[in-house]
C-alpha cells in the first residue's frame, strides 16, 4: 500500500525531461475517468512515465494525436477540448467548447480538429495549433460516431434524426461544404469508418438493421444490410452501447457486436449479408481484431464485464474467455499485435497480455483506467 | 394510469422488506456511478441519456424512478434493469439519486 501511495506520488511530481532526446512511437496515454487525468506510458517499458492532470470530467472520454506522435487532443464529457504534450507532460491549452460531448476526430492533414458534442448538438471545428474556433456546424441533434474521412472531410451520424452529415473543409476550413444524407434509420449510437476512407458504417438502436455509406461514389451511395436482424429473437436489456470504433474489416468480412445479443455477427463486406453468429458470454461492446487480423477479442457489457473473449476469424469459434477482473473497459493492441494492454478500472489497473500465449506480461497501476491510446494512432484513417 | 396502479404495489414492497444493507449499498453507488454514468455521465448531468441530479429529477416520484429503473423507457436507450435489482434496490436507487449531489 504504501509503495503504491509512494509511485503515485512519484509520477505525479517528477518532472518532464522535455530536453532528453526520445522518440513517441512507443508511447500511450491511459484515461483516468474518475480523477480526469491521463497516464502517460511507455510500451516498450511497460511502464507509467507520469501523469497529466486538469482534464475535467473524462467519463466516456476519447482521444486522438497530432501526425507527430507528440500532441493529443483530449475530448471530455464536459465539452473541454485540451490539447496535452505527452513528452512534457503539460496541458498545452483547454477549452471548454460545449456543454455535454460525445467524442472528436483529427483531418487527415493534421489541421483541424472536430468535436461532436451532445449539447449544443452539432459539430464544432477548431484549428489543431491554437484550439480556435474555425467552424460551427449546428445539426439540432446529438451527434455519434465521428470520423475523419481523406481529403479534409469528416463524417457524423445523428442520433436524434436519423442523418449522416459529410463536412467537407478542402475548399475553406471555415466555410465547409455539407452533404447531408436522411433517413439512415432510427437513432443511430455510433458508426465507423473503415480503413481506407470508403465505408461508414451506421449501427442504429431505434430500428433492426445497419447503414452503410459508400463514400467512393458520388454522389454517396446509403445501402440498408440485414433489416431483419435480430427480430426474431427476444432482445435483452442494453447496459452499455456496444463501440463500433474498432469493429473490424477482416479477411474480407466485418464482425459486428450486436445490440441487445450476445453475439458477434459476421457480414461479408462486398454483399453486406450475414455469414455466421458466434454465442457469446454477454453483450459485446468492443469487438476489436488483432492487428494481424488472424483473431478478433471482445469484451462485454455489465454484469459481464469481467471477461473476455477470443475469436477465430475462419472459423468464427471462440478459442478463448479469459477474466481478467472486475470492469474490463477497453482493449488496446500494440501496433504489430504482439501485446494486448487491458483497463480493469474497479481493480484500478491495466494488464499487458502476450496475445499470442495470453500469458499476463505486466501491470501498470491506474486510477480507474478506461481507454488506452497508443500513438500509432496518429497514422490510421477513421479513429 | 398503468404507473399509478403500480404505485401501491411498490410502496408495499418496500414497506415489507428490508433496504439494501451496507455492503449492497456500496456495490450500488458504484453501479450508479460507473453503470448509470455510461449514458448519464459519471457526474450524472447527462449524455446519450438525460440529467439525472437532484435538481434535474426535483419534481420527478421516487416510486416512478424506480419503475423508470426497473423496466426502462420503451422508445429510448434506457433499458431495464429487473434482471439486475431488486424492487427495494431500485427504490434505494431512486431515492439515493433524488437526494445525493455528485462529488
Amino acid at each position: 500500500m504504501l509503495k503504491a501511495v509512494l509511485a503515485a506520488l512519484m509520477l505525479t511530481i517528477t518532472p518532464a525531461q522535455a530536453d532528453e532526446l526520445r522518440g513517441t512511437g512507443d508511447l500511450g496515454l491511459i484515461v483516468e475517468r474518475e480523477t480526469g487525468s491521463l497516464l502517460v506510458v511507455d510500451r516498450s517499458e511497460r511502464a507509467a512515465l507520469g501523469r497529466i492532470e486538469g482534464l475535467g470530467d473524462l467519463s466516456h472520454a476519447s482521444l486522438v494525436y497530432s501526425p507527430d506522435e507528440r500532441f493529443a487532443y483530449v475530448f471530455g464529457r464536459d465539452g473541454g477540448l485540451t490539447k496535452v504534450d505527452i513528452l512534457t507532460r503539460q496541458v498545452v491549452r483547454r477549452v471548454v467548447q460545449a456543454g455535454n460531448s460525445i467524442g472528436g476526430a483529427i483531418s487527415d492533414d493534421g489541421q483541424l480538429i472536430a468535436v461532436a458534442n451532445y449539447e449544443p448538438g452539432g459539430v464544432r471545428v477548431f484549428d489543431a495549433e491554437t484550439l480556435e474556433l474555425v467552424a460551427d456546424v449546428p445539426m439540432g441533434s446529438k451527434t455519434v460516431g465521428i470520423a475523419d474521412a481523406p481529403g479534409s472531410r469528416f463524417i457524423v451520424a445523428t442520433w436524434d434524426t436519423g442523418e449522416v452529415w459529410i463536412i467537407d473543409h478542402s475548399h475553406s476550413p471555415a466555410q465547409p461544404g455539407i452533404t447531408r444524407l436522411k433517413g439512415i434509420g432510427a437513432n443511430p449510437y455510433d458508426a465507423l469508418l473503415t480503413s481506407d476512407g470508403r465505408r461508414y458504417i451506421v449501427g442504429l438502436f431505434g430500428e433492426k438493421g445497419l447503414t452503410q455509406i459508400d463514400l467512393w461514389q458520388d454522389p454517396p451511395e446509403v445501402t440498408r444490410f440485414l433489416p431483419d436482424y435480430g427480430r426474431d429473437q427476444p432482445d435483452m436489456p442494453v447496459y452499455k452501447m456496444p463501440h463500433l470504433q474498432g469493429w473490424t474489416l477482416a479477411d474480407g468480412v466485418f464482425a459486428l457486436p450486436a445490440v441487445g445479443l450476445h453475439q458477434l455477427l459476421w457480414v461479408d463486406a462486398d454483399s453486406l449479408t450475414e455469414i455466421a453468429r458466434t454465442e457469446l458470454a454477454g453483450q459485446p461492446v468492443f469487438a476489436l481484431a488483432r492487428p494481424d487480423r488472424r483473431e478478433v477479442w471482445v469484451n462485454f457489457a455489465p454484469p459481464d464485464n469481467d471477461k473476455l473473449q477470443v475469436v477465430n476469424t475462419l472459423t468464427h469459434e471462440v478459442l478463448d474467455t479469459l477474466t481478467p477482473g472486475k470492469g474490463v473497459l477497453h482493449m488496446e493492441f500494440a501496433p504489430r499485435g504482439r501485446e494486448v494492454w487491458l483497463s480493469v478500472r474497479d481493480e484500478n489497473r491495466v494488464e499487458i497480455r502476450d496475445t499470442r500465449s495470453r500469458e499476463v506480461l505486466g501491470e501498470i497501476e491506474a486510477r480507474a483506467p478506461s481507454g488506452i491510446f497508443f500513438t500509432d494512432r496518429a497514422h490510421r484513417t477513421g479513429l | 394510469m398503468a404507473r399509478l396502479a403500480l404505485m401501491p404495489m411498490l410502496l408495499a414492497g418496500a414497506a415489507m422488506a428490508a433496504p439494501p444493507d451496507a455492503t449492497r449499498q456500496d456495490e450500488l453507488r458504484h453501479l450508479v456511478r460507473q453503470d448509470c454514468g455510461s449514458c448519464h455521465g459519471l457526474r450524472r448531468t447527462g449524455g446519450l441519456g438525460r440529467p439525472i441530479t437532484p435538481e434535474a429529477l426535483a419534481e420527478r416520484e421516487p416510486g416512478d424512478l424506480a419503475e423508470v429503473i426497473l423496466d426502462g423507457l420503451p422508445g429510448t436507450a434506457m433499458p431495464g434493469w429487473r434482471p439486475l435489482l431488486t424492487e427495494d434496490e431500485a427504490r434505494w436507487i431512486a431515492d439515493y439519486l433524488m437526494k445525493t449531489e455528485t462529488e
